[in-house]
């Protein structure tokens, strides 16, 4: 009982600041200007769907190289001895202790035409624009939200037991097999929840195509944008946004408890 | 114990909504004055320019709340949303016709703003307070081109249309904001529409969208402030931008120069005005006539790098800022110029939606077709989408209950 009442000031929290707002996206969503019930706004929505399509597709890709790029890393780290754990995850973290924007700018400072790595490219004898295209949006996602993706990830791997994995082997598995059936199926959780906190935000995200992309827009941005001008067409598009984030997240779990369970 | 931790977080929590403005209460101050001005927009003391707000509290024993917005309509948005008060605003043209149509700006009183008699004739009488009731004029300029000459010949560039020339293909950078963008592009449309005129129709402004779609194909990028960096580091060769900033950029970079566009230009000024949600109206007035007084407004144009309306302060300027074209141009030049500024609600919001939609289309697209619409199948695809997810989650949910069902059975 007396933890329910405490309990209540969070939750005056999460109405004041979560429920409610969302309840105001879904108002100006189905109204339009004068307050009257309207599907107008998502027929004004469907321009955006390019935007959309590109948006879904951008963030795929960079969960996909987070995914393959975090997966060895976490297993590494989680096999080293805990007071290097610590260290190394300490160190993921620094460079997240640095503004968002920052970060981003010093990448277009890195892509940038006479750039270092387009000077070294250029010695070498490749000629390329790094900056500008979806490429470098992809970099700067991945670099973005790698973190997202290794933390999760860790904290499933580091409680494996040892002694399963040794057992498998000890039984005659090679390690691709103790791999696939031992550790694989034991981190699904943490790939599951990696692959969300890395998929959506980069499904929303705006400013990084704005720095690093060329004249290819995110949806992020053009809610934004939509925004400033037009709070119902805006609100249309963010709730596309949401239901189809939303829809991701309740299709990963229930993937996530049905693996789960049959291990 | 737990109990107490929870409440004083909640409180904490809640004491952060509280505005931070009650902690301001002026101390030792006989009064206070609301400021809400563009960021970098007064002379603030650095690189031994004068301190103006400094020495405004300083003269008049009066607390300045100096505060900043980035986008005219982030002000417009403030005025009308939200239940903070300002004494002093700093808007565009074209947002001072909105304010005084809205009925959001207070009369002047001119008789309180005796350094009114410095401004030049030809900012007295301007056609978005024609009665000159309102305002009281703070800067002005052009909108210029600047270029690279690394990267483009000297004198190669002659106005807008440059823009859209293929040579210079995935080096243009072009405003991201619909209005200077609109702009540009009306100019150059096939006829021309002037951006002066009186009103517009929906039918202008697609005409001008339509002529920045086809400008993607050749554009590297849509920027605002991001435009220093680009220039000055030599990433692009060629930008519209504001007559003041091209100044700023051509110090920090030699390669740079500018080029006042032949077709003539958006010639724009902004006001100093009072809203009426201003609570400190006498210290308002006596600060835009603080902000008119010859020595204060010379320390502002010199920091800011924009041009002064105010005779007394140009007369002190230094030579070579008075005979430079591209902040002073000359009145044939100005002739050439227009205002824009009267395009209605409706219109307005209109070129907004068409600027966004022009901007996230894709450059292929663009290149076959005229019109700025996303192609039906992604429509359809994003659709497809949706039916699925929604689907699969009602799958979920429904396999879900009955699998607690069969379990109670159990």
């Amino acid at each position: 009982m007396k933890s329910k009442k405490t309990s209540y000031p969070y939750l005056l929290w999460m109405l004041i600041f979560t429920i409610i707002p969302i309840g105001m996206v879904l108002y100006y969503a189905f109204t339009d200007e004068t307050g009257s019930f309207t599907l107008n706004n998502f027929v004004n929505a469907s321009d955006y769907s390019e935007v959309f399509l590109y948006s879904l597709l951008i963030a795929l890709i960079s969960t996909v190289i987070c995914l393959v790029l975090a997966y060895p890393l976490a297993y590494r780290i989680s096999r080293c001895s805990e007071k290097n754990q610590r260290l190394i995850i300490m160190l993921l973290m620094v460079p997240m202790w640095m503004n968002f924007l920052l970060r981003i700018y010093s990448w277009v400072l890195i892509l940038q035409n006479y750039g270092p790595l387009d000077m070294i490219l250029s010695a070498v004898g490749i000629d390329a624009t790094l900056i500008g295209n979806s490429g470098a949006v992809i970099v700067g996602m991945v670099y973005e939200f790698l973190p997202f993706m290794i933390l999760p990830l860790h904290t499933v791997m580091s409680k494996i037991d040892s002694s399963l994995i040794e057992a498998a082997q000890d039984l005659g598995g090679n390690s691709l097999y103790v791999l696939r059936k031992v550790i694989f199926p034991l981190s699904v959780p943490g790939i599951i929840s990696g692959i969300t906190m890395v998929f959506v935000p980069t499904a929303s995200t705006f400013l990084v195509a704005q720095y690093l992309g060329g004249t290819q827009f995110m949806i992020g941005d053009v809610i934004e944008r939509v925004f400033q001008s037009d709070h119902n067409t805006g609100s249309a598009i963010a709730l596309v946004l949401m239901v189809v984030i939303l829809g991701f997240l309740v299709f990963m779990n229930k993937f996530g408890d049905e693996e789960a369970v049959s291990v | 114990m737990k109990r107490f931790f929870s409440i004083f977080m909640c409180l904490v929590l809640v004491l952060c909504i509280v505005p931070l403005a009650s902690c301001s209460q002026s101390g030792g101050y006989e009064g206070e004055v609301n400021v809400y001005n563009w960021g970098e927009y007064i002379s603030n003391g650095d690189d031994d320019s004068l301190d103006v707000i400094a020495e405004f509290e300083k003269r008049y024993n009066i607390k300045v709340n100096y505060t900043n917005f980035e986008t005219n309509e982030e002000l417009y948005n403030i005025l009308t949303n939200s239940n903070s008060s300002y004494d002093v605003i700093i808007p565009s043209e074209y947002m001072i016709g909105r304010l005084i149509d809205e009925g959001l700006l207070e009369e002047l009183n001119y008789d309180n703003i005796p350094n009114y008699q410095y401004i030049m004739d030809r900012f007295r009488h301007l056609d978005f307070d024609p009665e000159r009731k309102y305002t009281v004029p703070y800067t002005w300029g052009v909108v210029a081109l600047v270029y690279n000459t690394a990267m483009i010949e000297e004198g190669e560039i002659s106005g807008f249309s440059d823009l859209w020339n293929e040579k210079y293909k995935d080096t243009i950078l072009m405003f991201n904001n619909s209005r200077d963008a609109t702009a540009i592009s009306m100019q150059l449309c096939d006829p021309p529409i002037n951006p002066g005129k009186k009103s517009f129709t929906h039918e202008d402004i697609d005409r001008a969208t339509d002529k920045l779609v086809e400008q993607k194909s050749v554009l590297k990028k849509y920027v605002m402030d991001q435009v220093f960096t680009e220039m000055e580091n030599s990433q692009s060769a060629i930008a519209p931008y504001y007559a003041g900033d091209i100044y700023t950029m051509m110090d920090n970079n030699e390669d740079l120069t500018y080029c006042l566009p032949e077709e003539g230009s958006n010639f724009f000024i902004d006001a100093m005005c009072i809203p009426t949600c201003c609570q400190n109206k006498d210290n308002a007035e006596l600060f835009i006539n603080f902000m008119c007084d010859p020595e204060i407004a010379l320390a502002n144009t010199e920091y800011i790098g924009y041009a002064t309306p105010n005779q007394a302060a140009f007369d002190m300027l230094d030579e070579e800022t008075k005979n430079c074209e591209l902040i002073y141009p000359s009145q044939d030049y100005l002739d050439k110029c227009y205002i824009f500024a009267n395009i209605d609600n409706d219109i307005y919001s209109y070129m907004q939606e068409k600027f966004v939609k022009a901007c996230s289309s894709s450059a292929e697209v663009s290149e076959t077709t005229e019109t700025a619409k996303s192609s039906p199948t992604a429509t359809i695809i994003v659709c497809i989408i949706l039916a699925i997810i929604i689907f699969a989650t009602l799958y979920v949910i429904v396999y879900d209950i009955v699998k607690k069902v069969k379990k109670r059975k159990n």
